[in-house]
């Protein structure tokens, strides 16, 4: 078991956005669905402790996640927001930053090019990239890393229908290259269908369904 | 480089004229500041006049305790002035009062142990007054901008996060900002000090009869010592504040949790 999730809440601002939220996440790809503001990304940031829930309980592979350090399990279990944020600088000066932080040895042409980027993109100010370029980036300086998990929050919320497909055909690439779970958040019910195997689904900060993937999202 | 000026009140009240100058002046452009003018004036007049009888007393005691208690309440007034300026800093108090206490504590430390002044009232008294005034400024301002900074980027920060640096690592180039902030000021002002304005000290010092080589040297020495004043104070501050942005778990705290 990757992820278990116990009767999990959270309150923001006087507003219950997860309540007594249960579910297994097994290793593969899970994707986590539901209409907007029900919870979804607020759920993939508490699996690597950038929030810690107000009641309940997580564990991943079996421990309590409390128990684990929060520096190594981000390094391990790596989240990509939804709308990019790199530093400032170049492509490569990023995914050099994020592969010193978890002390690997940068493999710079493979980072870019699992996350569909040419190599001329490592000398690339990142001020300078497309929405879709930046969100490439982010993706490979999260693999730089070489994480077990990768949460990605809206991966193609940002992009146009061409670069949607593109990001969905590395995504693919890339667990047929890696062994690599993913945990995808979308609101978009066919994309979940096209990445993942398992699916959680919520609705106002409940677990509605969670399961195979047709099972939960029928 | 011993001097004695009198003023009389007379000559202080004289000077108001341009004070109603300046209120006509915002009525005049409808600025709306006169009220701000009139309290500025108000308050000036009371607590400088309050401060020279205190400054009077101390002069006249001779004592070290009564320095420290009077610049510990500078400092004490200058953390809380501070602090409304930062308003989106949580618990910025206890990072403006410790910065502002090692900032006037080490370059008054320093300027008496290098035999610049003695440790008498009559220069630590207002040699600790300037260096704690500007201090309080540069903190002020660098919290200021700290508060902005991080809330404006916070998903940057997230992100940083997300990637398993610490939040010193994450709030690093926010903090050098900040720090930056603070202090340019009056790097600036020094670069041109002579050139385009004339520092207080020295035009006080000329007013007062004193010697013009004398009045620079002075000066020279307390914008120097300002100069590391206001640099202490800045990091100090910041250096603490920022982490109160974060949790023990390395975690950017929600905006609601921070107030």
């Amino acid at each position: 078991m990757l992820f278990e999730l116990r009767d999990v809440s959270l309150t923001r601002g006087g507003r219950q956005v997860l309540d007594s939220v249960s579910a297994e996440i097994h290793p593969g790809a899970t994707a986590v669905v539901g209409p907007s503001g029900s919870g979804k990304s607020t759920l993939l940031r508490l699996l690597n402790r950038l929030a810690d829930p107000d009641a309940g309980s997580i564990s991943y592979r079996d421990r309590p996640l409390a128990d684990h350090d929060p520096l190594k399990l981000r390094r391990e279990v790596s989240l990509v927001p939804q709308l990019p944020a790199l530093l400032e600088g170049t492509v490569a000066s990023n995914l050099g930053y994020a592969a010193n932080l978890a002390g690997r040895e940068l493999e710079l042409g493979r980072c870019l090019r699992l996350a569909g980027l040419a190599e001329e993109f490592a000398e690339r100010d990142v001020a300078k990239l497309s929405v879709g370029e930046q969100q490439r980036a982010m993706l490979a300086r999260a693999l730089a890393q070489g994480p077990d998990v990768l949460l990605l929050d809206e991966p193609t919320a940002a992009l146009d229908h061409d670069a949607r497909d593109a990001i969905e055909a590395t995504l693919a690439e890339l667990r047929r290259e890696l062994e690599i779970s993913l945990i995808l958040v979308s609101h978009d019910p066919e994309q979940a269908r096209r990445l993942a195997e398992r699916a959680v689904r919520l609705k106002s900060g409940r677990v509605v369904a969670c399961g195979a993937l047709e099972e939960a999202l029928a | 480089m011993t001097t004695s000026i009198d003023v009389s009140l007379g000559q202080v009240a004289a000077a108001l004229a341009l004070v109603a100058l300046a209120a006509a002046i915002s009525f005049w452009r409808r600025t709306d500041l006169e009220r701000d003018i009139v309290v500025a004036t108000v308050r000036s007049f009371i607590q400088l006049t309050a401060i020279g009888y205190a400054i009077k007393l101390i002069f006249e005691a001779d004592t070290i305790w009564l320095v420290i208690a009077l610049l510990s309440v500078m400092v004490l007034f200058g953390a809380l002035t501070a602090r409304s300026r930062a308003k989106k800093v949580p618990g910025a108090f206890w990072p403006l009062l410790i910065g502002l206490a090692i900032a006037a504590a080490s370059t008054l430390g320093l300027v008496v142990a290098l035999g610049i002044f003695e440790a008498t009232p009559r220069y630590l008294v207002p040699v600790g007054g300037m260096m704690i005034g500007n201090a309080m400024t540069a903190s002020a301002v660098a919290l200021n901008r700290l508060g902005d900074e991080v809330t404006d980027s916070r998903a940057a920060i997230e992100a940083t996060l997300a990637l398993g640096a610490t939040a010193r690592e994450a709030a690093a180039p926010f903090v050098r900002r900040a720090l930056r902030s603070g202090t340019i000021a009056l790097i600036d002002s020094t670069k041109t000090t002579g050139l385009i304005f004339f520092p207080g000290t020295m035009v006080g010092m000329l007013l007062a009869g004193a010697e013009p080589t004398d009045a620079v040297r002075l000066q020279l020495i307390l914008l120097y010592a300002l100069l590391g004043s206001t640099a202490i104070a800045a990091l100090v501050a910041t250096g603490l504040a920022y982490r109160n942005f974060f949790t023990p778990a390395q975690q950017l705290r929600e905006v609601d949790d921070l107030h």
